[in-house]
């Protein structure tokens, strides 16, 4: 045995199994009750001053809240441990590849946190007056002309919340458009099976009926069967390029004409952009309005779930339909329209998402024109890697010619050998990684979507690469209850969700007193 | 470029591995028209000093709430946020992970979202709310839809005091989807006015307090007539902090609460990102728009939490789907949240106690201001006063001379004849030595 010379030992005696704690806790992992279990109902973690002595709320009357309210307090350590101890439980782009095909999970630069936290920006009221605010107009006139540029299209409406809102300010820029042409009769929005969720239920939630468009063997738009449910009821086509399937719409140039040539407009579903940004303009494709995810393509945070932003360009003929508010230039520097006849109405209180707006153009400024362009080049160029390295042991859905930044695989491979898509992707979560995007696009069976993003490394893409090799490995060798178990190694085991959805609990309750007697 | 990886080298083992001999074949299905042969004409890289420098500049160039003497409100409040919302908001885990779609490895986010969800159902005294929405203002124009698939109507009524941008939110996508919208014309104090415009095809009135004139106002009537006439009440909240204070909109009979959080673990950010509240009875939740996050047990029989009721939603049903949303404000709702567990109960009866009592110290001040009358007659941290002259000069020869005094109803609805009328918020974050200072300031400019 290894032990220095005061006697302690420097290496484990012998190998031992296991056992399980006596607590529940794991190490470092440490299981973590609900704030409203911690017990601190008569606690607080702020010290504020005294309510002044003559404070009398008589006032109110009757409008005074006098029942409890029922909101545990506890005290800032008891805070800062009980969200370290859950943070510590999320997967993060921070830890390690996080390859959620469409959700571009890449690198979020410090910087930008730092920036938008500037008192000049973080600390302002979107309706002070707009002398006292120019600084913060200028920034968001100067992402404009970034985003006009990049795209190639002469207008943006900057206040939609995300990519969804996004698509609905779009959609309705396009049904103002019909409608000052008098033209009402158009009732449809046409989209590919392969869309994202978002493209129909937009349509559908302003009223449009939804019809979908047949797919190509080869991933892309049908032409023929888009020709064919093209006409005078047809207000637009929603499609996105690159596709969901990771793949350029080669005719997209074609689609435009179409869809054009039949008086519809074409939304582009600007998820993508990532892959293109930089060396390929929307505007150039015929796109009359494009979404982008500021969350996505310029990285702002996506913190767990949102805030995200979502400004939407637009083409000449949709540009005098955008909602207000937006920047203008007027004689004594930059102003707010915030009423205008032509504009279609307002997508939200306020003037969108200012603290996203600092952080992306924080990043824009820190690429630059050049480092944009090589970061799609390397977006498509560790897509296209993964694909290579892995269609050697899983089935490409589209193995023909590259892919853009995303590599799309379904689940041919996994045929007969008692493993799914989705027993695979919770045995990745035992190896250390957070799965890819799971059965969609909806057009590809046991569908498995791979975004790497231009800010993982070589090392981390080989790393990533060996894992899914080993893992298909084991699918092969027949180690079925490695998969059909998984995960074993994360903080919770599968979770099931039939039981969350049949008798749902959307809220903790105090328990009934006959379990704390059993207790 | 600092957050590129990828050396030259990496780039052409790849390309090898990949078997393309430069990028450019990778980029092959773009139609040749249509490629770039350069980057654009934009700037070039840049190092964190000079993006540094160039954003410090933009942001000297705004007036900061901070700097002087500050009273807006009218839907956006500044609030004392503690110092450890921002650091564990910024904690890797919260901040750059998505989704919780792999609930396994997405259990902090998850449990954050039930502790939220319960904390908004309790602080709105609703059943039950979800796991956010983008702001207040879609959150109400959500409620809106929401209502109209619930009671199969086709008309909306806005009442007199609720924000012009909320109402023109709703407007915007409510007439879009074929619906009708009424909203009476603002006034201080007449949220009962909806009860007149309700008719057969009312699917619901949306009613706000504390309003955008600070009035706050008992809906409990309102809520019963709404619902004797098979309508719903849409409660409107823009000051989270009231919750602390003034009776909840459940106990006053609200069928769907939307409500801005900002106020609480948010700062004022020019407007956004911001956090709904949204909060329905259990009867209707499966007409509810958003995310929900619910409690369940994993294999091992551990408590464990997933995203639940997704068949609502549009990733599964597409065009059948309550709302098209996707992303909702997880990391404002979690600033919210964790606000929310420190000030507890306790605090945050205080906090909103302290709040009352500086509006009611800056409405004693402006009372005695020669010229100025108080409109508002109940309110919780927010008055209007009327002005014997137009309110937005006033606001400019102010801000000139130091003082953010408030928002003027003209900025928000300039057609609506309420030119003299001045919004003014006092929070905790109000010395009692800036609200003297207005009232000197007010009555030399009035002079």
């Amino acid at each position: 045995m290894s032990m220095l010379s005061t006697g302690r030992p420097t290496r484990p005696e012998q190998v031992i199994t296991r056992p399980a704690t006596l607590t529940g806790a794991e190490g470092l992992l440490q299981h973590e009750p609900l704030i409203f279990e911690l017990g601190g109902w008569d606690k607080t973690g702020v010290d504020l001053p005294p309510v002044p002595a003559d404070f009398a709320e008589d006032d109110l009357g009757d409008l005074l809240r006098v029942e409890p309210i029922g909101l545990p307090g506890l005290s800032e350590p008891e805070t800062v441990r009980h969200y370290v101890r859950l943070s510590q439980q999320n997967h993060a782009i921070d830890l390690a590849l996080y390859p959620l095909g469409s959700c571009t999970m890449k690198h979020n630069p410090r910087l930008n946190e730092k920036m938008a936290r500037l008192p000049g920006f973080a600390d302002i009221h979107p309706l002070q007056p707009v002398s006292t605010v120019q600084g913060a107009l200028q920034l968001i006139d100067e992402l404009a002309h970034w985003l006009k540029t990049l795209t190639g299209l002469p207008a943006v409406a900057m206040t939609p919340k995300a990519g969804a809102h996004g698509e609905l300010c779009g959609i309705l820029a396009i049904t103002a458009a019909h409608r000052a042409k008098g033209d009402t009769a158009r009732d449809t929005v046409l989209v590919p099976t392969s869309a994202h969720g978002t493209n129909p239920a937009t349509a559908a939630f302003v009223g449009y009926k939804v019809q979908e468009i047949a797919q190509t063997a080869d991933g892309r738009v049908d032409l023929a069967d888009l020709e064919a449910k093209l006409g005078p009821h047809v207000a637009a086509i929603m499609v996105t390029n690159p596709n969901t399937c990771g793949l350029f719409e080669r005719e997209v140039r074609e689609i435009a004409r179409l869809t054009h040539a039949a008086g519809a407009f074409f939304y582009c579903d600007g998820a993508n952009f990532n892959a293109i940004v930089g060396r390929v303009r929307p505007g150039d494709l015929g796109v009359d309005a494009m979404h982008i995810n500021l969350h996505k393509t310029f990285s702002t945070p996506h913190g767990g779930g949102g805030p995200g932003a979502g400004p939407v360009v637009l083409s000449a003929a949709l540009a005098p339909f955008a909602p207000v508010p937006y920047v203008t230039h007027g004689p004594d520097g930059f102003d707010l329209c915030e009423a205008d006849a032509q504009a279609f109405g307002r997508m939200c209180a306020f003037n969108g998402q200012m603290g996203m707006f600092v952080r992306a153009y924080a990043y824009m400024l820190s690429h630059g024109a050049d480092g944009l362009r090589q970061a799609a080049e390397d977006a498509v160029l560790n897509a296209n890697y993964i694909k290579a390295r892995l269609s050697k042991v899983m089935s490409p859905a589209f193995p023909d010619g590259p892919c853009m930044h995303e590599a799309l695989f379904d689940d041919h491979w996994l045929e007969d050998t008692g493993v799914t898509t989705l027993d695979f992707a919770k045995a990745m979560i035992d190896e250390g990684f957070h799965p890819m995007t799971m059965y969609f696009p909806l057009v590809v069976h046991g569908a498995m979507l791979i975004e790497p993003t231009e800010t993982e490394s070589k090392a981390e893409l080989d790393r990533f690469c060996d894992m899914v090799e080993a893992l298909a490995g084991a699918v092969r060798a027949g180690d079925v209850d490695r998969f059909k178990g998984a995960p074993f190694h994360a903080p919770r085991r599968r979770l099931d969700e039939t039981q969350a959805a049949r008798k749902p609990r959307l809220k903790w309750t105090e328990p009934a007193p006959q379990a704390i007697a059993a207790e | 470029m600092r957050y590129l990886p990828l050396t030259p080298d990496d780039r052409a083992q790849m390309l090898a591995t990949i078997g393309a001999s430069n990028i450019d074949e990778l980029f092959c299905d773009v139609p040749q028209a249509a490629r770039l042969s350069g980057p654009v004409d934009l700037p070039y890289v840049q190092g964190e000093l000079e993006v540094e420098r160039k954003l410090a500049g933009l942001a000297r160039r705004n007036r900061t709430a901070g700097e002087g003497p500050f009273f807006c409100g009218a839907g956006a409040y500044r609030h004392q946020v503690p110092a450890s919302v921002d650091h564990l908001i910024q904690r890797s885990e919260f901040l750059t992970s998505y989704t919780p779609y792999q609930p396994e490895i997405a259990q902090g986010t998850l449990q954050v979202l039930f502790e939220f969800q319960t904390q908004v159902a309790r602080l709105t005294g609703m059943d039950v709310a979800n796991a956010s929405l983008y702001d207040g203002s879609t959150a109400a124009a959500e409620g809106v839809m929401m209502a109209s698939r619930v009671t199969r109507r086709t008309r909306a009524v806005l009442s007199p005091g609720l924000h012009p941008h909320y109402a023109d939110t709703i407007r915007t996508m409510a007439e879009a989807a074929g619906l009708t919208v009424e909203a009476l014309p603002l006034a201080i104090d007449a949220e009962a006015q909806v009860l007149d415009a309700i008719d057969a095809d009312t699917a619901c009135v949306v009613v706000q307090t504390p309003n955008l004139f600070g009035t706050a106002t008992d809906v409990t009537r309102i809520g019963e007539a709404a619902r004797a006439a098979g309508a719903l009440m849409i409660v409107v909240t823009t000051e989270a902090v009231s919750f602390g204070l003034l009776k909840s909109p459940g106990a006053m009979g609200a069928d769907i609460v939307a409500a801005e959080g900002q106020s609480i673990g948010n700062g004022l950010n020019y407007g956004g990102p911001y956090v709904g509240l949204f909060a329905v009875r259990e009867k209707h939740l499966r007409q509810a728009p958003g995310r929900l996050c619910g409690e369940t047990v994993d294999a091992d029989g551990r408590r464990g939490f997933v995203l639940t009721l997704s068949t609502r939603e549009q990733h599964i049903r597409r065009d059948k789907a309550t709302s098209n949303i996707c992303t909702n404000s997880g990391l404002c709702a979690l600033a919210f949240s964790i606000h929310m567990s420190l000030l507890g109960e306790t605090g945050l009866r205080q906090l909103a106690a302290l709040n009352h009592a500086k509006a009611r110290a800056l409405k004693a001040a402006l009372s005695q201001v020669k010229g100025v009358e108080v409109l508002t007659p109940r309110f919780f941290n927010e008055i209007a006063v009327r002005l014997p002259v137009a309110a937005a000069p006033v606001v400019e020869t102010l801000a000139a001379n130091g003082v953010l005094a408030g928002v003027p109803v003209s900025r928000l609805a300039p057609n609506a004849g309420l030119d003299d009328v001045l919004l003014l918020a006092a929070t905790e974050t109000t010395p009692d030595s800036d609200i003297a200072f207005l009232s000197r300031a007010l009555s030399k400019v009035l002079a």
